[in-house]
Parts: structure tokens; C-alpha cells; sequence
């Protein structure tokens, strides 16, 4: 019995021991150095002075910090509640099916969410090619003037979050599905049996029942679109990148190719803390609007 | 299902139906468009028209795409990089939701709640002081340094403990009557239960890894130590201006996840539902 007291005792901590060492080790630890870094006027790489809080003071004057704003918050509306749209009109669509059928329609429009964002870049950058891509033919068809997408700033963030859409659709597809499954079919039965039209079942039954499920994809897309950076940084390469520049992108610029850590860290801070009054501020919206919905 | 009143006619479901075969066929055909121009000669991608088919099949650009740059070499990085990901984060993420589901030890709500923390802390924003800490160690163009800071997965370790919490407490109670000790119950009674999640979450964090960039592509200052989906991009030299050669790559980088995929699409599909937060 003594040798079980002792493994009680150590069993719990072996276990969690792997999971501390790397969470303090590439979570905590750099979380924490980030705000040290931002106090300072360090490079990249190397020492420098604490400087207070002057790093957000320039961060503050600094022009292209409204611009990578402006463009995150832009890209945010552009793609998010879209593509949350578009997923569930998919899903309403695919759920109809059965089979075969649904699970190859399925496979069809979940494809695109698995390929890496660099091969989504390389296929849209050739099927919008000035020169010679596909989709300039189709213009030249339709008699609408080419344009360069990419190298037009009205034009780029529209196009990207069109195609992010088309890539990441995939993933609240599987989500809204899931959802769909889930509603009991005796409750559509009952709709039936009073003769409810489609759109009033959809309105009255789906829609509500479904709004938890919403909710979740509204939230993951909001979070991961805050902190894009993948394809805006690849279609900008040979673009306007000062004028598309995205809130990581900013960073990066900041940090890598500027070579200002401590700046660069202020900026990071920045979207660190817009992130996480965002997430909370979500949290609470969606639990009131869903507590409306039930009524 | 749907009320009499306004019944839809056969006819009606076939053209809904229909139409949502054609707009599938359409969302992918990016993607076939991007193999099939892979597959044509670099004067015919170029035409001024639409071919859906090419009239010479060449696989040449597959050819110099794979000798002519050192996808060979970012084919290695990527698989040693996604494999070690893949087993540490399960390893450890398994490890620690069995920790905190089924053993009682001090501290065990406050390690939840930092689990839970880790979800609203925006990763991205730490990539500088990432690449710090890799240059301090002396890590950066090395596979540790590409696979240290993308383990970060709190969603496994929450799906882990939710699936140990699934089971019931009669396995646990039963195990303690012989006597088993901690260890034993962990490796002889929970571990068999869990192959079929271990599986389908080993794939898909094998497929996230795959086709991350950021890190990556930080993480990577010289060409040799890239990995394929940021090789890919950052090598133009190597391909100037030949679409087809460029697509061939992009081809050749996809090709792995994508057959994962295919092989694996219930895993795929269970993993990524229940790491949305949905009991699958």
C-alpha cells in the first residue's frame, strides 16, 4: 500500500510533466517576453534598453498601423459572416442527399480545406493571371475590361476573402452538418403534420435550433480571421503590400524585415490584447443573442 | 418530411439536386484546373483559350520540379517536422487529459482553466519571441526548431478529456478491485479504448502541420531547411516564370494530405467535428 500512496502522488505529476514543459517552454515563456521585449528598443535579435512606453506612443502615430487595422477589421467583414453563409447554404444543401451522393458532393466542396495555403495561392494566382489565366478569358467573353486583382487595392482584399471562403469553407460545412444532424426528426415530423411551408420550418424549426451551432462558427471564424496572415502576405508578394497590409503582417514586417524587436513586440501586444477583449466581448454578445433566440 | 401543401415535385428535388452536384463540380474545379495546367507543355498552358483537357499529356514539369529544385529535400523537413508534431502533441495532450478527467491532485482545476486560456491566446502574435527563443537555442534551420513552436494544440488535450470523461466510472472502480495500480489502469484499460480517436486526431494534426505556413516559413532562412508548402513559394528562381512547373510543385505539395484525406475521410471528418467543440 505505501508503493500506491507514492504512485498517487507521482502518477498525476509524470503525466502532466510533458504538457508543462512545453507550454512553459513555448507558451507562457514567450507570452511573458513578449510584453518584457515591447518595453524595449531591441532589434530582432539582441539586447537593448527599457524605454517605457514609448514603443506605443510611435506605434500610435505610426500611419500604417490604422492602415493594417482598417484592412484586418475589412477582411474580418469580408469573410466571416459571408463565409458562414455560404457554409450553411452548403450544408442545407448537402444534407438532402444521401449515400453515395452526399458523401462524394461532400468530399467535393470539403477538398479545398485540406490542400496548404501556399498551393491555394499558386492556383488562384495562375487562374487570375493577368496574361494568361482562366478567368481573364471568361472576362474577355463577357466584354468586362482585365484587371490585375492582386496589384489593385480595391480589388485585392474582396479577392482574397473570396478565396479563403472557397478554401476554409470546408471546415463550418462539417461543423453546420453536424448541427443539422443533431435536430431530432420527430420535430420536423410535427412541422409537417401542420403543414408548415419549407421557409417557416426552416425559419421557425432549423434556424433556432441551430443557432448554438452558428454561434461556434461565427466565434472560430472571427478568431482565426483576426489573426490572418497566410494568404494576404503570399498574394501581396509582387503586389501593393503597404497599402494590403494585414495586423500579423505588420508584425512581421516590424520584426523581420524592419528588424525593430521591441516595436515590433508593441504590435504584437496590441493584437494580443484586440484578440482577447474581441473573443470576450463575442463570448458574451452571442450567449444574450442566444438567449433571445429561444424566446 | 415536408408538408403536403406545398409539395415539391419530383422534378423540383431533381434540378435542386442537380444543381448541387454542378456548384460541387465548380468549387473543385480550381483545383483540377491547377492539375490539369500542370500536365500540359509549357506553350500550350499559355494558349488563349480554354482547354479542359490537355492535347499533349506531359508529366516533364513533374520531372524538372523534382530534380531541378530541392523538393526532395523540403519533402523531408516537412515529413520529419509533421511526424514529430504529431506523436508529441499526442503523446503529451493524451497524457494530460487522462490527468485531468480521471486522477485528483492539487491544481487540477487551474491547469484547466489554463487549458482553456490557451484558446483565446492568439499564437501568431508570439511568432518574434518564438524566433528568439530558436536562435537562443541555437535552433533555427533545425527540424527541433521547426517542430518546438507548432505544439501548441489545447483543442487535443480538451478533446482527450472529454473522451475520458465519456467512460464510464464502473472500468475504473473494476480496475482498483484487482488491485491494478495507476499506471496499469491508464495503459491496460483506457489506452485500448482510445485507438479509434488517437487515430483520427493523429491524422489531422499530421494534416495541420503539413500545411502550416507561418512558422515554417519563419522558422526557415535558408532554402535547404524550408519545408514543401513554403519551398514552393519562395523559390522562384528555381522556376521563373513557368506556370506549369510552379503548378507541378504546388501539385506535388498537396499530393500527401490530400491522398490522406482520401483514405482517411471518416477520421478527417470525426477529428476536425469535434475539434470545432462538437461531440462527433
Amino acid at each position: 500500500m505505501i508503493g500506491k500512496a507514492f504512485t498517487s502522488y507521482w502518477f498525476p505529476v509524470l503525466l502532466i510533466v510533458p504538457f508543462l514543459a512545453i507550454y512553459g517552454l513555448i507558451f507562457i515563456y514567450p507570452t511573458i517576453s513578449m510584453f518584457v521585449l515591447s518595453f524595449t528598443d531591441a532589434p530582432l535579435i539582441g539586447s537593448g534598453n527599457f524605454v517605457g512606453l514609448s514603443n506605443y506612443a510611435r506605434l500610435f502615430h505610426d500611419p500604417r498601423l490604422l492602415v493594417a487595422l482598417w484592412n484586418t477589421a475589412y477582411f474580418v467583414i469580408l469573410s466571416v459572416i459571408p463565409g458562414a453563409a455560404v457554409a450553411l447554404l452548403i450544408a442545407l444543401a448537402v444534407q438532402r442527399l444521401s449515400g453515395r451522393l452526399q458523401a462524394a458532393v461532400l468530399a467535393l466542396f470539403f477538398l479545398p480545406f485540406i490542400v496548404p495555403v501556399s498551393v491555394v495561392y499558386l492556383i488562384w494566382d495562375w487562374i487570375l493571371n493577368y496574361q494568361f489565366g482562366i478567368a481573364m478569358h471568361w472576362l474577355d467573353a463577357l466584354g468586362i475590361p482585365r484587371v490585375p486583382v492582386f496589384k489593385t487595392v480595391t480589388w485585392f482584399m474582396p479577392a482574397v476573402a473570396l478565396i479563403t471562403i472557397w478554401w476554409t469553407c470546408g471546415f463550418s460545412l462539417l461543423v453546420f452538418l453536424a448541427g443539422l444532424r443533431a435536430i431530432p426528426a420527430e420535430i420536423y415530423e410535427a412541422a409537417a403534420l401542420d403543414n408548415a411551408s419549407r421557409w417557416t420550418t426552416f425559419r421557425r424549426i432549423t434556424w433556432p435550433l441551430l443557432w448554438p451551432v452558428t454561434a461556434l462558427v461565427l466565434t472560430i471564424q472571427l478568431i482565426l480571421q483576426l489573426k490572418i496572415f497566410d494568404q494576404v502576405y503570399l498574394f501581396s508578394t509582387g503586389g501593393r503590400p503597404n497599402d494590403t497590409i494585414v495586423m500579423v503582417q505588420y508584425i512581421f514586417q516590424m520584426a523581420f524585415v524592419d528588424d525593430h524587436g521591441g516595436r515590433a513586440a508593441a504590435v504584437a501586444v496590441t493584437l494580443f490584447l484586440i484578440v482577447i477583449v474581441v473573443t470576450l466581448v463575442e463570448f458574451q454578445l452571442l450567449r444574450l443573442a442566444g438567449g433571445g433566440q429561444k424566446k | 418530411m415536408m408538408g403536403s401543401r406545398f409539395q415539391i415535385t419530383k422534378l423540383g428535388a431533381w434540378l435542386i439536386t442537380s444543381l448541387t452536384v454542378l456548384i460541387a463540380l465548380a468549387w473543385v474545379f480550381p483545383l483540377y484546373w491547377g492539375v490539369i495546367s500542370s500536365l500540359k507543355p509549357e506553350d500550350e498552358v499559355v494558349r488563349p483559350y480554354i482547354e479542359l483537357w490537355p492535347q499533349t499529356l506531359t508529366f516533364d514539369h513533374y520531372y524538372s520540379a523534382l530534380t531541378k529544385s530541392l523538393i526532395g529535400l523540403w519533402y523531408i523537413n516537412s515529413l520529419a517536422t509533421a511526424v514529430g508534431v504529431t506523436v508529441i502533441t499526442i503523446f503529451s495532450s493524451m497524457l494530460c487529459g487522462y490527468a485531468i478527467s480521471q486522477l485528483n491532485f492539487p491544481g487540477r482545476r487551474y491547469l484547466h482553466i489554463l487549458i482553456l486560456a490557451c484558446f483565446m491566446v492568439p499564437t501568431q502574435t508570439l511568432i518574434i519571441n518564438h524566433f528568439v527563443l530558436m536562435a537562443n537555442m541555437h535552433l533555427l534551420n533545425t527540424w527541433l526548431g521547426m517542430i518546438l513552436p507548432q505544439l501548441i494544440y489545447p483543442v487535443i488535450i480538451i478533446i482527450y478529456k472529454q473522451f475520458f470523461d465519456g467512460v464510464p466510472k464502473e472500468f475504473r472502480e473494476a480496475a482498483l478491485m484487482d488491485n491494478a495500480s495507476e499506471w496499469r489502469i491508464f495503459y491496460r484499460v483506457y489506452m485500448p479504448m482510445n485507438w479509434g480517436i488517437t487515430t483520427a486526431l493523429a491524422i489531422v494534426v499530421f494534416i495541420w502541420t503539413w500545411n502550416n505556413f507561418l512558422w515554417p516559413f519563419l522558422a526557415a532562412t535558408q532554402n535547404e531547411t524550408m519545408t514543401v508548402p513554403v519551398g514552393i513559394t519562395q523559390v522562384y528562381n528555381a522556376f521563373g516564370v513557368y506556370y506549369a512547373r510552379r503548378l507541378a510543385a504546388a501539385v506535388l505539395a498537396a499530393l500527401p494530405v490530400v491522398l490522406l484525406y482520401l483514405f482517411f475521410q471518416r477520421q478527417v471528418t470525426q477529428a476536425i467535428t469535434l475539434s470545432a467543440g462538437i461531440k462527433g
